[in-house]
């Protein structure tokens, strides 16, 4: 190891009067990371039931200028991202996120949707991912990267378009980590996280000259979540 | 970046005459407190979650060795690596070792104050590499030649058509007609310009908002997503992070995100929270091949364990400057150096010296409102004394303040003396201004009565007046 690696440690142990931890100390601090005890959560969404969630989580993202529309079912989405697609004037066409779930919707009810599978090039205009959660709290998304869902979908093209199932949606973002663990099956392994966790709160902006918002600054203009209320 | 802390006063007296500065500064006054302030009050918990946000950082600068090293093994397990740098110097010599062991032209690069602090950008273009601010406010400053003004919003110094001015002058291959009138037409030229950057640039540099201990996982805040392009397009993630940035766990992680967009910009969650564990994994389709952490201490460890402590908990949301009323009137550049404000007014000293930075922590009112705003409840008022204590003891402050200063302790520390020749010095100036009750001038007191006027003391000295109280309430 570096000697600037042993003199920076070495420096911080003198600072704070003492030598490295003795292994019971260290323990209990490795216990105290294996834990993941939670912090104060907020009762914002944490009070609410599902249907409340479903709602605040709608109304936050609302907020911050993204669009929702609710759909009753899976098979409801080609529709609504083609009439989304329409209404806003673009192209009927995307590229999206190569993942099963989405693969297994009705995409054929919509053949005019000019559909290509992958990640994100330069000159894609709107994109299609699925996402681990929907945070209530604050309206915020949850996306992770992986084979099935390449990162570039999410900040590339000009429109991005999220399926959210409803079940999907939880009340905070320590429910999102719980999720990050889950998958993993081990709940202690740094492996156990993926490349990039992208939490997104409505579409890409900046208030850099004159502190007057700019939606599209460098990531999508616009962020369309698709929520499935199924019952 | 050259300090230029040193004319602190000849640079405020410059950001107080500059119009235009004036008006840029008038724009931000209000906007920051305003929507924290109605951030605030929507979050019934947020006093509570300061209380907690100040224990995990406590917490973590207590045992910071071991968390160091829990954060750096979980790094090499997820396929990253770790340099431990310990100046400025050694973090340019260890990202320029990456950029070219890649054999790297342009970078691209999200905003990193560390970056600056170490003067990145001077030192890769000397190495011939191109560095591209990705940042708007970043990227304006940068066309400018000038430094941040601001840590959250480095160009708020200036007005739109000064951003115009750079836009025509750097993006000579567009039609000189064109309109940039509004805001929103400088942004969609800087997002067409700097879309190709992005999907050229060989390596993209970040800074980190936290370090993640448990997951060996950096986390970035931003608004814009440059900072996601950044990380994402190129070939090699370099994060730029100071020691003190490491958290325990996720957990700990999200109680200091329910701070730092509210505190910062009054927003419930920035628009982007992004968390990055080593290089892309078998099977991703996009994602860096290399993932590499630049771990800076440049002065951190000697803050650590005595009394300026307290500001490694600082988690750069610019609260204390936006509710600054020294900041807000002279601006961020007079401080001269990275941090202005009053987190500035404190770190600096300690990054570049009291010597250099003196002036700063004596640019405070000490009105309080840094200390109040502040997410981490970071005692800022009470270390800019102690530098001011520091820069007396070391006989840095000018002859005649020390002088002057001294004579006083002299006298306050003679309470007979002290009442006879203030209740001297009350009669008579009493009885000098009895016409006007007030003096436009006077000897020695040229720096109040410059600005204003010195009111005329009136009546009686608090002293004796609190004698005569005392006095009447133990009659009773």
């Amino acid at each position: 190891m570096s000697a600037a690696r042993d003199d920076i440690l070495g420096r911080v142990r003198d600072a704070l009067k003492r030598g490295p931890l003795d292994p019971e100390q260290a323990q209990e601090l490795d216990r105290r990371l294996a834990e993941h005890r939670r912090n104060l959560v907020p009762q914002r969404a944490a009070a609410l039931d599902h249907a409340g969630r479903v709602a605040l989580f709608a109304a936050m993202a609302e907020e911050v200028q993204a669009t929702v529309a609710r759909v009753a079912a899976p098979d409801a989405v080609p529709e609504e991202v083609a009439r989304y697609l329409a209404s806003e004037n673009l192209p009927a066409e995307l590229v999206m996120a190569p993942d099963p779930a989405l693969d297994t919707l009705p995409w054929e009810t919509r053949p005019l949707l000019r559909i290509r599978r992958g990640r994100a090039e330069a000159g894609d205009n709107v994109s299609l991912t699925p996402c681990l959660a929907a945070i209530a709290e604050t309206g915020t998304l949850m996306l992770v990267s992986g084979a099935d869902t390449p990162t570039t979908l999410n900040f590339l093209p000009d429109t991005h378009i999220v399926v959210v199932r409803g079940e999907q949606v939880v009340a905070s973002y320590e429910d999102g980590w719980d999720l990050i663990r889950a998958r993993a099956g081990s709940s202690n392994q740094p492996q156990a996280m993926p490349r990039t966790i992208n939490f997104i709160t409505g579409p890409s902006r900046t208030g850099d000259i004159e502190q007057r918002i700019q939606l599209g600054a460098h990531g999508p203009r616009r962020l369309h979540i698709i929520v499935i209320d199924e019952s | 970046m050259q300090p230029t802390s040193r004319a602190f006063q000849a640079n405020a007296r410059a950001g107080l005459a500059n119009d235009t500065l004036q008006k840029a500064l008038a724009m931000a006054r209000t906007g920051f407190p305003l929507k924290r302030a109605e951030a605030v009050a929507r979050l019934p918990e947020f006093e509570d979650l300061r209380e907690a946000g100040r224990a995990i950082k406590d917490h973590t600068l207590a045992h910071l060795d071991f968390y160091l090293e829990r954060y750096e093994r979980n790094v090499l397990v997820s396929g990253g690596q770790v340099h431990w740098v310990r100046n400025a110097e050694e973090a340019r010599a260890a990202v320029l070792a990456i950029c070219r062991s890649v054999g790297a032209k342009t970078v691209t690069k999200g905003k990193s104050m560390v970056a600056e602090e170490i003067a990145l950008n001077d030192f890769l273009e000397a190495n011939e590499i191109t560095a591209v601010e990705t940042d708007l406010g970043e990227y304006i400053i940068q066309l400018r030649h000038e430094p941040p003004s601001h840590i959250i919003a480095p160009a708020i110094h200036l007005v739109k058509e000064q951003v115009a001015d750079a836009f025509r002058a750097a993006h000579t291959e567009l039609d000189p007609a064109r309109v940039l009138a509004d805001p929103r037409q400088m942004c969609d030229e800087a997002r067409e310009v700097l879309r190709p950057r992005f999907l050229a640039a060989d390596v993209g540099i970040t800074g980190a908002n936290f370090l993640v201990a448990e997951t060996g996982s950096s986390i970035i805040v931003t608004n814009e997503g440059n900072g996601d392009l950044t990380q994402t397009l190129p070939r090699v993630h370099i994060v730029m992070a100071s020691l003190e940035k490491i958290v325990p766990t996720l957990e700990d992680a999200a109680t200091l995100l329910r701070l730092l967009a509210r505190s910062a910009t009054g927003q419930e969650f920035s628009s982007y929270t992004t968390v990055s564990t080593g290089p892309r994994r078998p099977g991703d389709l996009d994602g860096p091949e290399q993932y590499h952490v630049v771990l800076l201490d440049n002065g951190r460890s000697e803050l650590l364990g005595g009394e300026f402590q307290d500001m490694l908990r600082c988690i750069r949301c610019a609260a204390c400057m936006n509710h600054c009323p020294v900041y807000s009137a002279v601006g961020g550049h007079a401080y001269g150096w990275v941090y202005p404000g009053p987190m500035g007014a404190v770190l600096t000293p300690s990054l570049i010296g009291i010597g250099e930075a003196g002036h700063l922590p004596n640019a405070s009112t000490f009105c309080g409102r840094c200390e109040s705003v502040c997410p981490m409840k970071i005692p800022l008022p009470r270390m800019m004394r102690y530098w001011r204590e520091r820069e007396f003891a070391q006989k840095l402050s000018p002859k005649a303040y020390r002088s002057g200063l001294s004579l006083w302790a002299w006298v306050v520390r003679r309470p007979a003396l002290y009442r006879a020749a203030f209740g001297l010095a009350g009669r008579v100036l009493g009885w000098a201004g009895r016409r006007r009750g007030r003096f436009r001038s006077l000897p020695l007191a040229r720096g109040w009565t410059l600005v204003r006027d010195m009111p005329a003391p009136e009546g009686r000295t608090f002293h004796s007046l609190w004698a005569q109280r005392q006095k009447a309430g133990s009659g009773r």
